[in-house]
Order: C-alpha cells, then structure tokens, then sequence
C-alpha cells in the first residue's frame, strides 16, 4: 500500500513532466523556472534545517564511546571510537560518514530453540548503502560537466574511472548501475526484511522511487532515447541556468523535461524529508563530541540552578541520630528542650 | 506476579508470536493499541512520593494522585494535551539532540535487532526505531510541514491518552542501555528519546514509584535506601566486622570526617545487600591495605542517581550533593565506586550541572603518584582507574591462587561501556587477580548487553519482563558457564550486582554474581592478616 501510493504518486509525476512539457511556452516552465525554484528551496530550505538544528544547544556530553576512553598511561585508547580530541573526532566522523563505519557493525541475531541466541556480522545493509550512495556522488559529480564550461579536466578522470570497463557504446557508468541496483536493493530489502517492512512509512518508500525514476530516465536519455535529444541545446540551456541567462533553443524532448522535474522534485522533497540525514549526521552529539567530559568542563547554556537538598537541612533533621551514632556534626545538640 | 517456569519462557521467547522470530503483525503499529494488565507494568508511583518531590526547590512533580494504568481513566490534568505538546517545543529547543534523532532517521532498521527488549520479547514496538517512532510521529504531526499537510501518510499522528499511553508502556521497557546508538548510522541514541518521552509524562503526573520513591528517598537520607546516618554507619561498621573476622585485619574506616583527603562515594546498595556487600567490604580491605586516607559520607552515600531516570533536573538536585559534601569536608577529590548509571552521571552531566568543582585538586594517587588527568576538571576518579594504577606500580600483593574458586567472566555495564569507555582497565584487574574468560564478542565492551533491569526498572512487579529482556545478557554467559566452567559473572554496577542475581538464578542458577572489588580483595595480600583458607573468599561462613 505504502509502496504503491510512492509509484502511483511518481507515475503521476511523470506525467505531469510529459503532458506538460507538450504544451507551447511550457518548456521554460520546466526547463528553467522550476529547476530555480528547486534549487532555491533545496539551499534555502537545506540551510534552514541546518539553522534550525543549530539553534537548540548541546547542553550535555552525550557522547557514545565505542571503544576504549583515554584513561591511565598504559591503557591503550581507542582513538578513533573514544575520541578525546578535535583531530580524533575529526577521525572519528569522517570515516561514519565516507565508510558507514557504523553499519559497518551490523550484526542479525537469531533465536534457536534452547533458548540460543547467535549474532552474525551483517554487512548487506552497509553494501547497498556505499552503492546507493557512491553512485549518487559520482552522478552528481559527473553532471557537473553540464553546468561548467569549460569543462574540468578532474571531471573527466572522474568520468574515466566511473567507466573505467568500458561496456557499451556509449560507455556504461559503473554509477547509473550502481545507482538502480542500489534502489532496487534498497527498496527490496524494505519488502522482504519482515522489521524493516513493518517500520517502513510511505517517507521511506518514495525518495527510492523517485530517485530510482530519474536514474532510469537518464539512462533512458543517454541509452535508448538519445537521438531525441540535442546535446548541445541541453548544454546551452544547463550552462545558461548557472549564468542566469537560460536560453531554450531547438525543441529537446520530452524524456529530458521528465528527468528534469523528477531532479526538481527530489531537491524541493530534500529539505522536508529524512533525507536531511546528509546534514544532521554531522551534528550528531554521540558522534561529534570528544570524550573528555571528566577532563574539560562542557558548558551548558541553560544550566538551571537547583541546588541540593541542604546538609544544614539533612543535619537538622538527623542531628540527634548522627550525634548518638558518633558521626561528626556541624552543629552540637541543642540543651534539652523544655516540652 | 507470578513468574513462568523457566521452560515455559524458553518456549515462548523462541516460538511465541515475536516479530523477532518471524511473526509479522497483521495490523499497522499505530493501529495495534496497549494493554496494561498485571504483570507487564511497573506500579505507579505513590502520591505522597509525588508530593513530596514537587514540593522540593527546582523539582516539578505534578498531579499527585492515586491511579492505575490498568484503569480507563488516568486522571490527566485539565489541558493535558498542551502541557505535552509546549513541554515538547521546550526540550526542542533546549536539546539539539533531540531535534536531529527526531529529523534524521531513515528507518534503515540497523537498531532493531539490537535491543535486549526487542529480542526477549519479540515487540515491535520495542525496536529502538519503533520506539522513537512513538514520540517522532507526534512530532511530525505538530512540528514538521510534511506532517501537517500529509498526516498518517507521512506518518504523523495527534497526541492522544491511547498515545499517551503507550510512551509510558515503552518508556519504561527501554534500560536507556544506548546499545542502539552504537549500531545507529546518525548515532540516534534511543536514550535520550526515552528520557525526553519520560520527562514529559512527568509533567503530567505519570512515573513510576521504584524511581520516584528511591529518588525522594535520595533526597531525604542522601541515599535511595532511604538509610538514616546511623543506620547507614551500622550497616558499614557490620562489614568492617566481618572483614576483621575473615582476614584478621580491621578496616579503618570514618564518615563525614573533616579534612580527609579523599571522599568515597558508593551505591548505598553496596552496604546494604548481597553481594554488593562483599564488594563494599573490597573496597575496605583495598584501602586498608594502602593505608588511604578517605571517608565515607552519610550526606552524600548514594552513587547511584534515580534523577537520572526522570528528569535532568532531578538528577543535577540529586548528584549536587556529591560535590557540596567533598566542599563541605575539604578532602582534595572524590574516589567513586563500581556503578554504571552513576558513572554516566559522573562522566556526562556532573561537571557540567554541578561544576566547575574549583575547590578540589587535579586527582593525584597518593600511594603512586599517577595524576588522573582524564579527571582533571571532575575531579572524580573511578575505582578501577585507582585500582588499575595500584597494580600497574607494584602498590598492592596479589595472590591469584585465592581466586581459584572462582572462573570469572565479565559484564560490561552499559553506562561505563557507551557512555565513558570504560573498557580495559576492569579487564587490567581481572588478569591480575583471577581466571577469567570474555563472553561472546558481540555481547561484551560497547555491544555489551543490558542486564535487562536499568534505569529503575529492577522492580519485582515486571520480573517476567525483565526475564526477557535480560536473556540476551544470560544465554551470553550460559555459553561461557557451558564452555568454559565460569561460575562468577564480575562487573562494576551494584544494579547489575542486584538484576543480575536475580538474572542468574532464572536463567543459569549455577553462576553467581560479584562486584569487581570483591575478586580484588579476594586476592590481596595484606600486612599483618591472619586469614585461614578462605575457600570461598569474602563470601566464606566462618
């Protein structure tokens, strides 16, 4: 159910895209005013988040230690799990973030009669995700060639190493591979892993077809479609958006303004989505803190102050028992009261 | 309530309907309402409890009244919904973590399998991910636009009493153990949903009484037995005695004594009850044995911090005593003994509520001189750290052989594993005083397993659950008692000291439980003892 809606939901997203770049003046509809429209809302709204996220402190050191703390001389410390200092941390994130270090991790446990209970390294999750991913950057990198003129050299070594097999003509980007099967695997996983598909909200399922939607359709540009379109007018319209002079030259077909609106929609999406993930992995206080909460003082903006219940006022209330047990007082028993 | 026959919870853990051994819920979560009946909640806490604490400075206990989750009624405050929602957007605001584990999860399902209450009981909403869904899908609902605009459909729901509900159902099935956050990609660490979930039932009059009454307990008498300075000063003395009778040496020993050098803080359960009284009198045999010059408290004699379980203002009230009572005595720093949650206290929040504690010195072993610059600004040293240090130099006479009574594993207590890093220094002191063997590799260090009871949930009222969700730690160690013939499950928390008896004796009733400091005594050396065999250490009847 969830899933369907997500298909019937970018069906119709495509048709839009279609239908709509059909209609005369509708392609500087979709060809330019939407996509900097998109892009404002992705940066505006990207930036917004980000904001937003700062704005609330960090008012405790929250770190989560996953490997031994920087402790006595001879204990030797897990620099890179346990970090205690800037460059440590720095370790410590960059590796979560370009390695998945933490699904890295991933164990399945299975209970068997007895009860026995068995946990075994799972690194499927953490596979589809550096495909997912990896492929996604090295697409993004490479459609920079579209927008820079001249072009990089840099992008063009990119662009060998991505097609470094050389299957096909034009050559196979081991990343527009990547890219669907990563979707596929992601999304399959989502259908068969029985907790992950009773977790799974709409929200998870829709970013996969949609991202899966405009892979195949600029697979579908690039392969099978491509004597529709005219490279040159698409360049000439990609280079005049980043100059902010946007000409649409020659009629471009319609598989490209489909491609378009589906890219749109995923960076207006961003913003309001879990896919704010990208940003909010590197605020994350169990990831980002050093831990050396004992040897530096972490200060809290909004410390509230309370302070404990008094000894004067533990002493008064206990100071006969305390005295007969012999326990030090501050203040000596009273003279014997009068009734 | 009764507790099902062993063999009848082994069944039912492996092929009850559990979503952790393949049965799939027919109906949608949101869908699939709680059920309070005996047996599968914690009771409530009592209104004089309740009172008692709200009526304290800086503390918030509202709604004290007499009520069962089991009735249809909880009597919630007139606005109930509002005092929810505005305590919400407050702890937005004031904690950004909060805000990123609300905003960034993608449901990868990492965490799921990696909670000991998923596992034991095979809930779904007892995935870690489920869990913050119940709080995340409010939020959606009042504070995201997607939420607002797309409702169910983008996940999002009211604030309701059947909600309401149900965060304090899985509120209070959740140990704050943070083994999740370790698995977590963006380190979503359930613990803090938990306690925001918490904290704001509080504000409504929902908590439960093993917290409230220990933390109003903590409060009164300084410690959550709710002993009084005298009876606390017997309790000890009672030990000393028993440490004179088995090794012939007595344990100097003080308490709230002005001008001693260092102040020693433990879990009032160490001199309360077995076996953490074996490792209180560790403790005291350690230090006699090195001459320390340390006093108790009877002001501040819990380690332990239930404010921890309930609100950050309750904890930073109840751990405040610590560094009053280390001013009010002049000693140069605080020793702390083998607890978990009381660790995470110390390590994460005291500096930062209570601090900067100035008025003590940068911890300095007196006996070998080691500078603990790891507790420069805290100023608080944990047992294992000293004792490691007095082994590493020489400072103390070991004898294994006292231990060979004793095939040792250990537990790693969640809060010292993933909240401080406290890892290799119990082991340092384990391969000098006993044989000992590591249990699995994915149920020790920092994915090490709950004992199934933290964060106040060691009630006797929930023990089929905490069963349950204790049988990831106990089949871990029935493996090892298996293969390798232990006998003794070591750890460094007097919760564990406690759950894990408990633990043990359902689950592999041949292993025993004891704090590290007890294995340490066992085997030291002292000048001038008398001790005969002791066949089972400190624990033989003379």
């Amino acid at each position: 159910m969830k899933y369907a809606f997500s298909f019937l939901a970018v069906i119709a997203l495509i048709l839009i895209a279609w239908l709509g770049s059909q209609i005369p003046g509708m392609p500087y509809l979709f060809g330019v005013a939407l996509p900097y429209l998109a892009l404002m809302i992705f940066l505006g709204g990207s930036v917004y988040r980000v904001v937003q996220w700062a704005k609330s402190p960090v008012p405790f050191p929250i770190q989560t230690t996953c490997g031994q703390g920087k402790s006595l001389d001879f204990i030797k410390q897990n620099k890179l799990e346990a970090p205690s200092t800037n460059a440590e941390v720095v370790a410590r994130m960059f590796l979560e973030i370009v390695t998945f270090r933490s699904l890295f991790r991933n164990t399945k446990s299975e209970i068997y009669d007895g009860p026995h209970i068995t946990y075994e390294s799972s690194k499927w999750l953490w596979v589809f995700a550096l495909i997912f991913h990896y492929s996604f950057l090295s697409i993004v990198v490479r459609h920079m060639r579209l927008f820079l003129d001249p072009v990089p050299a840099w992008i063009g070594w990119w662009e060998f190493i991505d097609g470094i097999f050389e299957v096909g003509a034009p050559t196979w980007y081991m990343s527009d591979v990547g890219l669907v099967a990563g979707c596929l695997l992601l999304f399959g996983r989502r259908l068969i892993t029985r907790h992950v598909r009773y977790i799974s909200l709409m929200n998870d399922y829709f970013p996969l077809v949609l991202i899966f939607a405009v892979a195949v359709s600029g697979i579908l540009m690039r392969f099978f479609l491509r004597t529709d379109i005219d490279i040159v007018n698409i360049k000439q319209l990609t280079v005049g958006l980043v100059s902010l002079s946007p000409t649409i030259g020659a009629q471009i077909g319609p598989i490209f303004y489909i491609h378009v609106f589906l890219v749109c929609v995923l960076l207006a999406y961003f913003p309001f989505s879990k896919l704010m993930h990208f940003a909010g992995v590197f605020l994350s206080p169990t990831r980002n803190l050093k831990n050396n909460s004992r040897a530096v003082r972490h200060e809290n903006p909004w410390n509230p102050r309370i302070l404990p219940h008094s000894y004067a006022g533990y002493e008064d209330e206990f100071r006969e028992f305390m005295v007969d047990a012999g326990i030090p007082v501050e203040k000596e028993l009273s003279p014997a009261k009068d009734e | 309530m009764a507790v099902p026959k062993l063999q009848q919870l082994s069944k039912s853990v492996v092929q009850g309907p559990s979503l952790a051994t393949g049965a799939i819920p027919t109906r949608d979560w949101m869908d699939i309402p709680v059920v309070f009946k005996s047996g599968n909640y914690a009771y409530p806490a009592k209104k004089d409890k309740v009172e008692y604490l709200n009526k304290q400075s800086g503390l918030h206990f509202p709604n004290a009244r007499e009520w069962s989750p089991e009735d249809e009624d909880w009597k919630l405050p007139e606005g109930w919904q509002e005092i929810i929602l505005k305590g919400l957007k407050e702890r937005l605001e004031k904690f950004r973590s909060l805000k990123i584990f609300m905003d960034c999860c993608v449901r990868c399902g990492a965490c799921a399998d990696k909670c000991h209450f998923f596992l034991g009981t095979g809930d779904p909403k007892n995935m870690p991910v489920l869990r913050a869904e119940l709080l995340r899908s409010v939020y959606r609902n009042d504070f995201t636009l997607a939420g607002k605009i797309l409702g169910k459909m983008a996940g999002a729901r009211e604030m309701t009493v059947a909600v309401l509900k149900e965060w304090f159902m899985y509120s209070y099935q959740c140990t704050e153990c943070r083994r999740c956050s370790v698995f977590c990609p963006y380190g979503i660490d359930t613990a803090e949903v938990t306690m925001m979930i918490r904290e704001l039932l509080h504000l409504v009059g929902i908590g439960i009484n093993w917290i409230l009454e220990p933390a109003s307990n903590s409060n009164r008498t300084g410690n959550h037995m709710g002993l009084q300075p005298h009876t606390f000063k017997d309790n000890v003395e009672f030990l000393v005695d028993d440490v004179e009778n088995l090794t012939g040496v007595k344990p100097n020993i003080s308490f709230n004594r002005k001008g001693a050098e260092i102040l020693f803080i433990t879990p009032s359960a160490d001199v309360f009850a077995e076996p953490g009284l074996y490792t209180a009198m560790g403790y005291m045999i350690l230090f006699e044995a090195i001459g320390l010059d340390y006093t108790w408290s009877t002001y501040a004699s819990e380690g332990g911090n239930f404010g921890l379980f309930t609100n950050n203002e309750t904890m930073k009230k109840l751990n405040a005593k610590m560094y009053a009572e280390a001013k009010r005595l002049g000693v140069k720093y605080i020793i702390g003994g083998e607890c978990g949650h009381m660790w995470r206290v110390v390590h994460q929040y005291m500096d930062t509520m209570n601090g900067p504690a100035d008025f003590l010195e940068i911890p300095k072993s007196p006996i070998t001189g080691t500078v603990f610059d790891n507790a420069a600004s805290t100023k608080m040293v944990h047992i294992s750290e000293f004792t490691a240090d007095l082994i590493k130099n020489s400072k103390i006479k070991l004898d294994k052989s006292r231990n060979s009574h004793v095939k040792a594993t250990f537990h790693d207590s969640c809060n010292t594993s993933r909240a401080m890093g406290l890892l290799d220094e119990p082991r340092y002191i384990l391969d000098h005083v006993v044989d000992w063997v590591e249990m699995p590799e994915n149920t020790i260090r920092e994915q090490t397993f709950c004992c199934g009871s933290g964060t106040g949930l060691n009630t006797d009222e929930i023990m089929e659950l905490r069963m349950r969700a204790g049988l990831p730690r106990a089949n871990a160690v029935k493996y090892v008692h298996e293969k390798h013939g232990v006998n003794m499950l070591s750890c460094v928390c007097a919760i564990d000291r406690a759950t894990l008896t408990s633990l043990m004796n359902y689950w592999n009733p041949e292993v025993g439980v004891c704090g590290l400091s007890e294995l340490v005594a066992n085997a030291i050396v002292q000048e001038g003892e008398t001790r005969g065999e002791l066949d089972e250490g400190l624990r033989t009847m003379l």
